[in-house]
């Protein structure tokens, strides 16, 4: 997906649904790297803000899980349904991230940080599996 | 619309009884409710011995501590970290940041700056968090919200060139109401208004607006009286202003520039606001100063059983790894559900699915301190808030010491979604590059002036895995009464817990209505 059709989406959505209108917010600034393309890109502007550089997680008070060596990503579309609907306290990214994106993510993430897996998943499955976008409200 | 009658009444009772019975009426009549809370929970009759166990010493569990153990329960409160307030925190020069995976951060402010990384404005009509921080003796000052001389800022506007808010909402409104009186002249709006209707309203954009007679925006005197002047007015024989020159019409229209003038027009974020004066963990200290003997930190809880008689809570010292077990009438619990998702909870499943249901933000705060305060010396910025579109999303001046010598911190970046996840991943040194690299655009007096920086990323905070608890539509119809019905001997409480996410005062009314409930089940039982 291109810069300008996710940018448009990125207004749309900004200008359709009322994001967090009653939190405290910075509000509407604050534009994202949408520009994307390599699974590495994704993983680097987005998963590793908590599954970190290494793919490790972290522990405190809860875990965020590994993502190394997670006998979990032997299936593609458990993590891509994992990046579409959210977890626990992972958010959701489906609409946005596109399909594209979350299955170059997937797939990067299921041939690094030791995992070697052969297969990989496409856009047009993560497609397949996307329901509709939940509307954020707070 | 209030019948004549009744506005009669309130008049009458407004002259007789003053502000306060006038107010009283209203409330009672339902109007202004701004706010669910009308004073502290009035709980009595408690049967002595009854014990409630509190789980976490935010906002909201120290006020259930504070207004049970009043109530005659006996109370006790566990909480993970080595500090009570929750997110209610402040950092100053000395304090240690602790992030999951990323470098300790040590802040290095001059003594008396500060910043909050979570919570740092209060509403005036968040009443309850300002009953409690007067009734505690928490100091407040006013937080400068709007600045009409602070900036807004958007590369595809204006060649990327900083505009004042003031010119921007000036000329916004100017050139709105100019085509909205032109529109009016081409018949458009024939159907929708009367032909008195229509006359009135053009009128009214030529006042609102600055119109002149032809009812076109232009540069004048006139317009210049409310954005401001080339030259300003002075004394003398040369003392006569020079009109300001507008903006460029097309650019106004750039989502950055409307939606900085909208932000201010949300009901919360509307003035007055204040600050606890010193920092906003005056507040968490103010209520830790009532329950601080019955709270013990360290405390890592792993699980939460329940049966008819009661609760058994079993929990690690972080410190030395002993297990504990811990038993109880009835248990609030506020954890966040970021991490609460990951104990072992006895609820219903209905209650134990909507624990899972709720992500977390991930927002980054940057407190940045600078060798002076150029945005007031050089740019005459007192307080208030610039927005840029760029990830940092805000610059936000202190509120507080203005016109002193010294270094000063201000607030580099607050941001979320996923420019907060892009900042996340970085390292603190990396975090800090991308507030100094994009607030120059806004101060270029930025890189001369820094001194040094903390960057807050509340993904990766150990004790709340985000910063607020986000809704969406579908889950609030699916799971948040699940949430928040008391599950057997067990109430859950904080901002998640509430209407209000991301504001203390959500996690304070939570907290009160969980009580209230919890009271009633316990006299009952």
């Amino acid at each position: 997906m291109n810069r300008y059709i996710l940018h448009m989406l990125a207004i749309i959505g900004i200008s359709a649904l009322p994001v967090m209108a009653h939190a405290d917010s910075p509000g509407a600034g604050g534009d994202s790297k949408n520009d994307m393309k390599t699974g590495a890109e994704v993983y680097q502007h987005v998963c590793q803000a908590c599954h970190m550089a290494d793919g490790k997680g972290g522990k405190g008070a809860a875990v965020i899980p590994a993502l190394a060596g997670n006998p979990k990503l032997a299936m593609a579309a458990y993590p891509a349904g994992i990046v579409l609907n959210g977890y626990g306290a992972m958010p959701w990214f489906n609409g946005t991230l596109s399909p594209e994106q979350i299955a170059s993510v997937v797939n990067y993430v299921r041939t690094h940080f030791g995992n070697a897996y052969t297969d990989t998943i496409s856009a047009s499955d993560v497609k397949a599996m996307s329901g509709p976008v939940p509307h954020m409200t707070h | 619309m209030v019948s004549s009658t009744r506005r009669q009444l309130l008049t009458a009772l407004g002259l007789a009884g003053g502000t306060a019975a006038l107010y009283q009426a209203m409330t009672v009549m339902g109007y202004a409710a701004d706010s669910r809370f009308t004073g502290p929970p009035v709980l009595s009759g408690a049967r002595k011995g009854t014990k409630v166990l509190v789980l976490g010493a935010g906002l909201a569990g120290m006020l259930a501590a504070y207004e049970l153990r009043k109530a005659g329960y006996s109370v006790r409160v566990l909480e993970y970290q080595n500090r009570t307030g929750g997110r209610n925190w402040t950092l100053r020069g000395g304090d240690r940041v602790v992030e999951m995976g990323t470098p300790v951060q040590k802040v290095e402010f001059a003594p008396g700056n500060y910043i909050n990384p979570g919570p740092w404005r209060i509403p005036y009509h968040h009443r309850a968090l300002l009953h409690y921080c007067k009734q505690f003796g928490v100091a407040l000052e006013p937080f400068i919200q709007l600045n009409y001389n602070a900036f807004v800022h958007s590369p595809d506007a204006f060649g990327g060139k900083p505009m004042r808010y003031r010119d921007v909402a000036c000329d916004f409104t100017g050139v709105v109401a100019e085509l909205l009186a032109k529109s009016i002249d081409g018949h458009t709006l024939d159907q929708e208004l009367t032909q008195e209707d229509r006359m009135q309203l053009k009128e009214a954009m030529r006042g609102w607006g600055l119109l002149d007679e032809d009812f076109r925006y232009k540069s004048s005197v006139h317009t210049s009286t409310r954005r401001g002047w080339e030259k300003r007015p002075g004394g003398g024989p040369d003392g006569a202003p020079v009109p300001s020159q507008l903006l460029d019409r097309h650019d106004l229209f750039r989502p950055a520039m409307w939606q900085s003038l909208a932000t201010f027009m949300n009901y919360e974020m509307q003035t007055t606001m204040f600050q606890p004066t010193g920092g906003v963990d005056m507040i968490g200290k103010g209520f830790a100063k009532q329950v601080s003997d019955l709270i013990t930190m360290n405390a890592r809880v792993s699980r939460i059983a329940q049966d008819d008689h009661g609760v058994r809570v079993t929990w690690e010292h972080t410190g030395t790894g002993k297990v504990s077990e811990e038993t109880a009438d009835w248990c609030v619990c506020t954890i966040p559900l970021s991490v609460l998702s990951q104990i072992d909870i006895q609820v219903s499943p209905g209650m134990k699915a909507a624990i899972g249901a709720v992500p977390y933000t991930s927002h980054i705060k940057m407190g940045l301190e600078f060798k002076r305060r150029f945005w007031e010396q050089d740019d005459d910025i007192y307080g208030g808030i610039s927005f840029t579109n760029q990830e940092i999303s805000q610059v936000s001046y202190p509120s507080y010491g203005f016109q002193s010598s010294g270094p000063a911190v201000l607030l580099g970046a607050y941001t979320k979604s996923m420019a907060g996840l892009d900042i996340a991943g970085m390292t603190p040194a990396e975090r800090i590059e991308v507030g100094l690299a994009q607030g120059s655009v806004l101060h270029p007096q930025y890189r001369k002036e820094f001194s040094n920086g903390v960057a807050v990323a509340w993904s990766r905070m150990p004790w709340s895995l985000g910063c607020c608890a986000i809704w969406s539509a579908e889950t609030r119809k699916q799971h948040y009464r699940n949430l928040t019905e008391i599950d057997g001997r067990v109430v859950l409480a904080g901002e998640h817990a509430s209407y209000l996410g991301c504001w203390q005062e959500g996690a304070l009314l939570s907290s009160l209505d969980a009580i209230k409930r919890l009271h009633k089940r316990a006299q009952e039982a």
